[in-house]
C-alpha cells in the first residue's frame, strides 16, 4: 500500500533553530504515531505536511500530492486536528462543525448533515447547539475532532488529541481514535509525547527526537526483538549496578521510582542478573518477567535514563 | 464547492454574524436616519415650491457622504473584531489548514466590511440620486451631473477600502477587539489632530497628507468638482491612500499565518 506522508530530506527553521533537519522517512496508511518528547519537531512536521510552515528545504508530499505545489489539494483531503485549543468564535457546535465542512468544500445542505453525524460521532450530539466557546476543555478536544472529520477526508492528523482531558475522557478520545483507524478505513497520523496513547491506538510508531526521525516501524515489531526484559529492584549501590549491567553489553532504564527495567537481548536469563548482583554485593528485592514495551522502544531510541 | 469560493462562505457568514447583534443593526439603521432627512429634503425641494430653498446640488451629495463619514468610523469599529476574535481563539490554524489561501482568508474578512461600509455610504446616495430623479419627475438634473454617480461609487469605495483595510491590519495585530477599536480611533483622531497642530505651528497645508481622512476630503474634492483649494495636490493624496492601504495589505501579509512563530 503507498505511504500517505513521503518526507524527503526535509528541513524547517524557525530563526537559529531547526526544528526539522534532513527528515527523510514515510508513512505507512493506517494508524501511525509520530512520538518524541515535546520540542522533538512533531508539530513542525504536521504543519509542514499542511504547508502552513515553508521548509527550508526538501520536499513533503501529502497521499501523493506535493504539499508545496498543491496545497488546496492537499488541505481538501486532509483533516487536523490541532494541539492548542481553537475554534471560531460566535457559534454553536453544530454551525461550526458545518461551517469547516464548508470550508473544506461540503455544499452547505451537506455540511449541515454531516456536522450533526460527526457532533454525534464524537459525542457531543446532546450539546450540539451550546455555544462551543462554552464548552468544557475534554469537549473543546472532541469538537476539533469534530470539524477534522466532517469533510471525510483520507488521512487525518491529530496533534495531541488528548490533551487536557481526564482519565475517563482520555480513554472515551482513545477509543475513538482507534475506531476511526480500525474500523472506519481512515488513515490517521497522531503525534503525541503519551506512550500509551499511540500504543493503544497506532500499528506503526515513528519515534523523533531533535528534528530528526530516531526509529520507526511497526510498534509489534520493534517491541518484539529476540531477548527478555525484566523488571529488577536492588538494595545497594544501584549506580555500581547499572554500570556492571552496562559493561555486560545489557541496556537498563529506570522506570518507576527504584524499579529499573533491564533489557537482555541475547539467551542470559534471570540467572545471569542474580550472578551479576552478587559479584557486585548488591541484594534483588524484585526480579520479574516482562513484556517488551513501546516505552522500552522509545527510552532505547531516544536516549534517556 | 468549487476551489476558490471559501472566502465567499467566510463572508457570507461573518455578515450574518455581525447582524445577529442587535447592537449592530440598530447602528446601520441610525445610519440611514440622514438618508430619510435627505430624502424629505428632495421631496419637498422638489413638491413645494416655498421650499425650494433646499433644492439639491451636486454639494448635496457630497456633504451627505461627509456626514456619513461618521457611521463609517463607527461601524468599522464595530466590525473591529474581524481578525482579532479569530486570533484569541487560535482560529487563524483551523482556517489555513482548510482548502483557503491567505488571500481567500482576507478577502472573506474584507467583503463583510466593505458590504456594510458601503451599505451606509454608496447605496444610500445613489437611492438619493434616484430618488431625485424621481421626485423631480425628469432626469434634467441627472443629465447635468452624469458624473454624480461615478463620484459617489468612487469616493464610498476609496473610503471604505482604505477603512476596512486599516480596521484588519490593526486586527491581525491584536488578540483583542476593544484593543483594535482604541488604536484605530487613536490613528484617525490624532493624525487629524497632529495635521491641525503641525498647519498651525509651520502654517504649512501640506500637513493634511498625515491625516487619512484628510487625504480623502482632497480626493473627494476632485471628483465632486469642488473649487476648494486643496491642502496637497491631488495626485499625492490619491498616493497617500494608495501607501496606506498598501501598508495594510503588508501587515497583512505578515501576520495572517497559520503559526505564529518566535524566534
Amino acid at each position: 500500500m503507498n505511504p500517505v506522508l513521503v518526507l524527503e530530506t526535509l528541513s524547517v527553521r524557525y530563526g537559529q533553530h531547526w526544528a526539522l533537519r534532513d527528515v527523510s522517512t514515510a508513512f505507512p496508511a493506517g494508524a501511525v504515531g509520530l512520538l518524541g518528547p515535546n520540542g522533538a519537531g512533531k508539530s513542525t512536521l504536521i504543519r509542514a505536511a499542511l504547508g502552513l510552515v515553508v521548509p527550508d528545504s526538501g520536499r513533503v508530499r501529502v497521499l501523493g500530492l506535493d504539499t508545496q505545489r498543491a496545497p488546496l489539494q492537499v488541505r481538501a483531503r486532509v483533516g487536523y486536528m490541532p494541539e492548542s485549543d481553537a475554534h471560531i468564535p460566535g457559534m454553536n457546535a453544530v454551525s461550526y462543525v458545518a461551517y469547516c465542512g464548508e470550508l473544506s468544500g461540503l455544499p452547505r445542505t451537506d455540511a449541515i448533515q454531516r456536522a450533526h453525524e460527526v457532533l454525534y460521532y464524537v459525542g457531543l450530539g446532546d450539546v450540539r447547539y451550546r455555544n462551543v466557546e462554552q464548552y468544557s476543555s475534554g469537549m473543546k478536544q472532541r469538537i476539533k475532532l469534530a470539524q477534522a472529520l466532517v469533510h471525510d477526508p483520507d488521512l487525518l492528523f491529530l496533534d495531541e488529541p488528548t490533551n487536557g482531558m481526564d482519565p475517563k475522557g482520555r480513554d472515551e478520545m482513545l477509543e475513538l481514535v482507534r475506531d476511526i483507524a480500525h474500523n472506519k478505513g481512515l488513515s490517521l497520523i497522531l503525534s503525541s509525547h503519551l506512550l500509551p496513547d499511540v500504543e493503544h491506538t497506532c500499528d506503526h510508531v515513528i519515534v523523533m527526537d531533535k528534528g530528526a526521525v530516531v526509529v520507526s516501524g511497526a510498534i509489534a515489531s520493534l517491541k518484539g526483538p529476540g531477548g527478555r526484559v525484566f523488571e529488577v529492584r536492588i538494595k545497594g549501590d544501584t549506580a555500581r549496578f547499572a554500570s556492571a549491567l552496562g559493561a555486560a553489553g545489557l541496556e537498563c532504564h529506570d522506570s518507576e521510582e527504584d524499579v529499573m527495567r533491564v533489557f537482555i537481548p541475547d539467551e542470559r536469563g534471570a540467572s545471569f542478573l542474580f550472578q551479576l548482583a552478587a559479584e557486585q554485593r548488591v541484594q534483588v528485592r524484585h526480579l520479574r518477567p516482562s513484556v517488551p514495551t513501546l516505552e522500552d522502544v522509545f527510552v532505547k531510541a531516544v536516549g534517556e535514563k | 464547492m468549487p476551489c476558490g469560493r471559501a472566502w465567499w462562505v467566510m463572508a457570507r457568514t461573518e455578515l450574518r454574524s455581525s447582524l445577529t447583534s442587535r447592537w449592530f443593526v440598530v447602528l446601520l439603521l441610525v445610519a440611514w436616519l440622514p438618508f430619510v432627512v435627505r430624502a424629505a429634503q428632495i421631496y419637498f425641494s422638489s413638491s413645494v415650491a416655498q421650499a425650494s430653498f433646499l433644492s439639491v446640488t451636486a454639494q448635496t451629495f457630497r456633504d451627505f457622504l461627509d456626514q456619513q463619514s461618521l457611521f463609517v468610523f463607527l461601524v468599522t469599529i464595530a466590525m473591529a473584531g474581524s481578525i482579532a476574535n479569530d486570533r484569541r481563539v487560535n482560529a487563524l490554524q483551523l482556517y489555513l489548514s482548510k482548502p483557503l489561501t491567505r488571500v481567500e482568508y482576507v478577502t472573506g474578512k474584507l467583503v463583510p466590511v466593505l458590504v456594510c461600509l458601503l451599505g451606509v455610504t454608496c447605496l444610500p446616495a445613489a437611492l438619493l440620486l434616484l430618488l431625485q430623479v424621481a421626485f423631480s419627475g425628469g432626469t434634467t438634473f441627472l443629465l447635468a451631473n452624469l458624473y454624480l454617480l461615478p463620484a459617489i461609487t468612487l469616493v464610498s469605495v476609496l473610503e471604505a477600502l482604505l477603512s476596512a483595510f486599516a480596521m484588519l491590519a490593526l486586527s491581525s495585530l491584536s488578540r483583542s477587539r476593544r484593543f483594535v477599536s482604541i488604536m484605530y480611533a487613536g490613528v484617525i483622531f490624532f493624525t487629524a489632530a497632529l495635521h491641525q497642530v503641525l498647519r498651525v505651528v509651520t502654517g504649512s497645508r501640506a500637513w493634511a497628507a498625515i491625516s487619512p481622512g484628510d487625504m480623502l476630503d482632497v480626493v473627494a474634492g476632485a471628483v465632486f468638482r469642488s473649487r476648494i483649494e486643496p491642502p496637497v495636490p491631488v495626485a499625492a493624496a490619491v498616493l497617500v491612500i494608495a501607501l496606506l492601504i498598501g501598508a495594510s495589505m503588508w501587515v497583512l501579509a505578515r501576520r495572517i499565518r497559520g503559526v505564529e512563530i518566535v524566534t
